[in-house]
Formats: structure tokens, C-alpha cells, sequence
């Protein structure tokens, strides 16, 4: 599993932050996040993350 | 819902996608149908009073199209189709003549724009659809004298949008302050500053008695105090009401101010098999003391529609929902995020430390719990004050947290 964040779409409104600390909206404004390939326990919160982003800045790959 | 049923919803904005997305991932294989009122498949309605506002915007690009929603989801989608009528007894919508028969129904009918006197005159326009985008962006390309009616977040984005381009625009409100309603006085005061700095005609306390017309075309707008207003685009931004005529009568349970549709915390109405989502519901919330609550944000309707599907399908699985309001706004090159409510027992505002709006946040109790918290151009900020929300946390605390995180500890 990959999280793949495009940083020209973010605006850095935090939702996935809201559904998983595995993002971070970071000083300038977009996101971070804090592991590209998380561990398959945390499946269920990375799809929120994504599905929750008013403006599909975030992928789930794998 | 018995296995193979037929899922219907009602309203192809945000949250009925969100339904049947849900409903196909959580392994419905039975027929799911979609009515939308528009002809357009969804997209989406945020930035309609953003940059869709902005010269050269394109047209939006809807979420999946319309052949992606019947390929790949398989879902039966009905464009340009409004239901009428919804028979619980025998669990029917009707689509005028037709009577379409479910299993279970999730009602994301939304919201319309409230009529106004006048709505119907050419350069008169409500901000609601895409089709309404292009007539406001149409109107300022062509540099119109532009007046707009209320001064909420639509309101307040299309003043923007106008002043971005360098155009004149007066807004006019009736109450004392922008966005009342939503933030009130004291915040309120805040982006009544954005919008004079920006150079906005703000006229605050100021009813409209009427507008002026030449054949069909708008002229301008006359205030309750005699003021007249010349005017070639005038966009009404007073907000809107649950879109459920169609279920007058019906048996499912209208709130009795609006109309909204009263569900119970797992979204389900008082009719059997029929669950609600986004504008349209009215669900109780813990953090408005249990009262109802009905949101017209973007991550309501996205959580709402996807729990309205997931317990359509298996109500014995439904859960309570009470996902933390959330809205944004980008204002005259400013961006201010919500989280909460508004609707407290008292307010602190925080002033950024060189007395301008960017860097200031405001947060809301109720007793000693926080509830509310509003931040001017500080995005890292916003979500951790979110989560002591959602956990019904402390107010000092939240003060506390809140002034660290803007770096102001020790004020």
C-alpha cells in the first residue's frame, strides 16, 4: 500500500488529517505525510483520508 | 436490506455520489439507482463561488462521469429527473407518472437557493449550480456594476471574486455584521474588516425593498432606505432550504422550521427503510447538546452520504454519526476555517499579534467545553484544534493549545 499526495492540488484543508495522523498539514500549507507506505493495519483510516479530501489531492495505490 | 435489493437515492450532489460509491465498495450487488435534478453528473460545488468565479475558469469537471457512474459502479443514473412524491407504505418514489420501487431510499435531495422578488430577471442570479457560476463569470468578464444580496460565505466569495478582478461591487446585508448567521457579532466584525480592506461597498443593516428593471433585465436594486443601487449583475446569496417538497405528506418527519428532514443520530428517518444525507438532514449532534443540527458543508455531505448507503444496506450495523462540522472560505486572498459550531454559550478571539486579520483565530465554549474554533491563514493550526473538539475537550485548555500553536504563549 502507497499514499501518493500531489502537492498541486492540495490546499492544505487538513480532512485527512482529521481521519488519520498520518497526515500533517505542514507551515506552508499542504500536507505531509509521514509514511508513504504504511502498514496494512492502517487501511481503513488512509481510505477515509482519501475519500474525505474535498479536492482528491490523495491517491491509495496497492 | 435483503441481499440483491434495490438501492435508490435521490439527489446526485456530493452525498448521494458518496451513496452509491459506498454502496458498491461495501459489496452491494444489487440495482442502485441515481436521480439527479440537474442534467450534469456530480461535481463539485465548492468552488463555484471560488475559482470557478475567476476569468477563463473552465466548466466543472464532474467527480465521474456520467458513463464511469454506469460502467464501472453500474449504477442506473437518471439526469434531469426530480422526484415528486415518495409513497412509504408501499415504498415507491414517484417520478411523476412513474412509480420507482426500493428496498431502501437515501434522501440527498439538498438544498435550493431561497426565492426572491426579482430572482427571475435577466443579471439576476442565485450561486447554487454550475450553470449559475458561468452566468456570475460571464457577467464579470464583461466588467458588470455588481451588487450582491447577503453577505455569507457565497456572498462574501463572490465580493471577492468581483475585487479580485479589480471590479467595484457593493454587498448589501441585513444584519450588522458579515456572516452572522454562521459565525456571529464578534467574528463577524473581523470579516467585516476583510471586506472594507479590500475595498468592498459594504452596507450592512441595509434591507432591499426592490429591484428595477428594463425589459426583463435588471437596472438595479433599491434599499429600504431609499437608496438606489445601479446594477448590471446581481447575485443573491441568502441562503437556502431543505429541497424536499416531494416528501410533504409523505410520512417521513419535516422539520417543522425549514423542512429539513429529521433523522435520528444513524440518519435514519422516521419511515422505514428511508435514511437521509447532507443539506437535506437534520441529525442530533453532542456537540449542540443533542439538539438537531443541519450543515451544508462539503465533508457533512461526503460522511453523510457514505453512512446513509452503508446503513441502508445493513441498519443492524448502524452506527452514530457526529462528524465535526467543517467549512472554509478563501476571502480576498485570506482563508478562514471553521471547525464546530458557533452556536455557544460564549466566543474568545485570539488577534494576531500585528493587529491584522491573518493570524487570528477565535474559539467557542459551551460551559468548559470547547465547541467551535474559527483560524485566519493558519492551516496547520485548524485540525488540532478540530480533534479537542471531537474529543470534547477542555476549553482552557483549547485556549492554551491554540495560542502555542500560533505562537503566542505566555498572552
Amino acid at each position: 500500500m502507497r499514499v501518493v499526495a500531489d502537492r498541486d492540488t492540495c490546499e492544505g484543508l487538513g480532512m485527512c488529517e482529521a481521519m488519520s495522523e498520518l497526515f500533517e498539514v505542514g507551515d506552508d500549507g499542504y500536507v505531509v505525510v509521514h509514511d508513504e507506505q504504511p502498514p496494512e493495519s492502517a487501511r481503513a483510516d488512509v481510505r477515509a483520508a482519501v475519500d474525505a479530501c474535498p479536492v482528491l489531492a490523495l491517491r491509495l495505490e496497492g | 436490506m435483503r441481499a440483491g435489493g434495490r438501492l435508490v437515492v435521490i439527489g446526485a450532489g456530493l452525498a448521494g455520489l458518496r451513496a452509491v460509491e459506498t454502496a458498491r465498495r461495501e459489496g452491494h450487488t444489487g440495482e442502485l439507482v441515481l436521480l439527479g435534478a440537474e442534467e450534469r453528473a456530480p461535481y463539485d460545488r465548492p468552488p463555484l463561488s471560488k475559482a470557478a468565479l475567476a476569468p477563463g475558469a473552465a466548466e466543472p469537471v464532474p467527480f465521474r462521469t456520467a458513463e464511469e457512474l454506469r460502467d464501472d459502479l453500474g449504477v442506473d443514473l437518471r439526469l434531469g429527473v426530480e422526484a415528486t412524491g415518495l409513497d412509504t407504505a408501499a415504498r415507491e418514489v414517484l417520478v411523476r407518472d412513474e412509480r420507482l420501487a426500493y428496498d431502501a431510499l437515501v434522501v440527498a435531495s439538498g438544498a435550493r437557493p431561497r426565492p426572491v422578488p426579482g430572482d427571475h430577471l435577466r443579471g439576476v442570479t442565485h450561486l447554487r449550480t454550475a450553470d449559475d457560476a458561468a452566468v456570475v463569470r460571464r457577467a464579470l468578464d464583461a466588467g458588470a456594476r455588481t451588487v450582491v444580496v447577503g453577505a455569507g460565505f457565497i456572498g462574501s466569495e463572490v465580493a471577492s471574486a468581483a475585487r479580485a478582478r479589480g471590479l467595484e461591487v457593493t454587498v448589501v446585508e441585513a444584519a450588522d455584521v458579515p456572516l452572522q448567521r454562521s459565525l456571529g457579532p464578534e467574528v463577524g466584525r473581523l470579516v467585516t474588516r476583510l471586506h472594507r480592506d479590500a475595498g468592498v461597498d459594504l452596507r450592512l443593516g441595509s434591507g432591499v425593498a426592490g429591484l428595477t428593471e428594463v425589459a426583463g433585465h435588471v437596472r438595479g436594486l433599491t434599499l429600504e432606505d431609499g437608496t438606489h443601487l445601479a446594477a448590471d449583475l446581481v447575485v443573491l446569496g441568502v441562503g437556502v432550504a431543505p429541497a424536499t417538497g416531494w416528501l410533504e405528506g409523505s410520512g417521513v418527519d419535516l422539520h417543522l422550521l425549514d423542512r429539513g428532514v429529521v433523522c435520528d443520530d444513524t440518519l435514519a428517518t422516521s419511515a422505514p427503510g428511508v435514511w437521509a444525507a447532507g443539506d437535506v438532514a437534520h441529525a442530533p449532534h453532542p456537540l449542540v447538546g443533542g439538539d438537531l443540527l443541519r450543515v451544508e458543508h462539503w465533508t457533512s455531505a461526503a460522511e453523510q452520504g457514505a453512512a446513509a448507503a452503508r446503513h441502508a444496506l445493513d441498519p443492524a450495523s448502524a452506527e452514530p454519526l457526529a462528524p465535526v462540522p467543517y467549512v472554509w472560505s478563501d476571502l480576498f486572498g485570506h482563508r478562514l476555517q471553521v471547525v464546530g459550531t458557533s452556536v455557544a454559550d460564549g466566543v474568545v478571539v485570539l488577534d494576531a499579534d500585528d493587529g491584522g486579520v491573518s493570524g487570528t483565530a477565535a474559539l467557542w465554549h459551551r460551559g468548559e467545553q470547547v465547541v467551535g474554533a474559527l483560524v485566519v491563514d493558519r492551516p496547520r493550526v485548524v485540525m488540532k484544534l478540530r480533534r479537542r473538539i471531537a474529543d470534547a475537550g477542555s476549553f482552557d485548555e483549547a485556549l492554551h493549545a491554540a495560542r502555542e500553536l500560533l505562537g503566542r504563549a505566555g498572552t
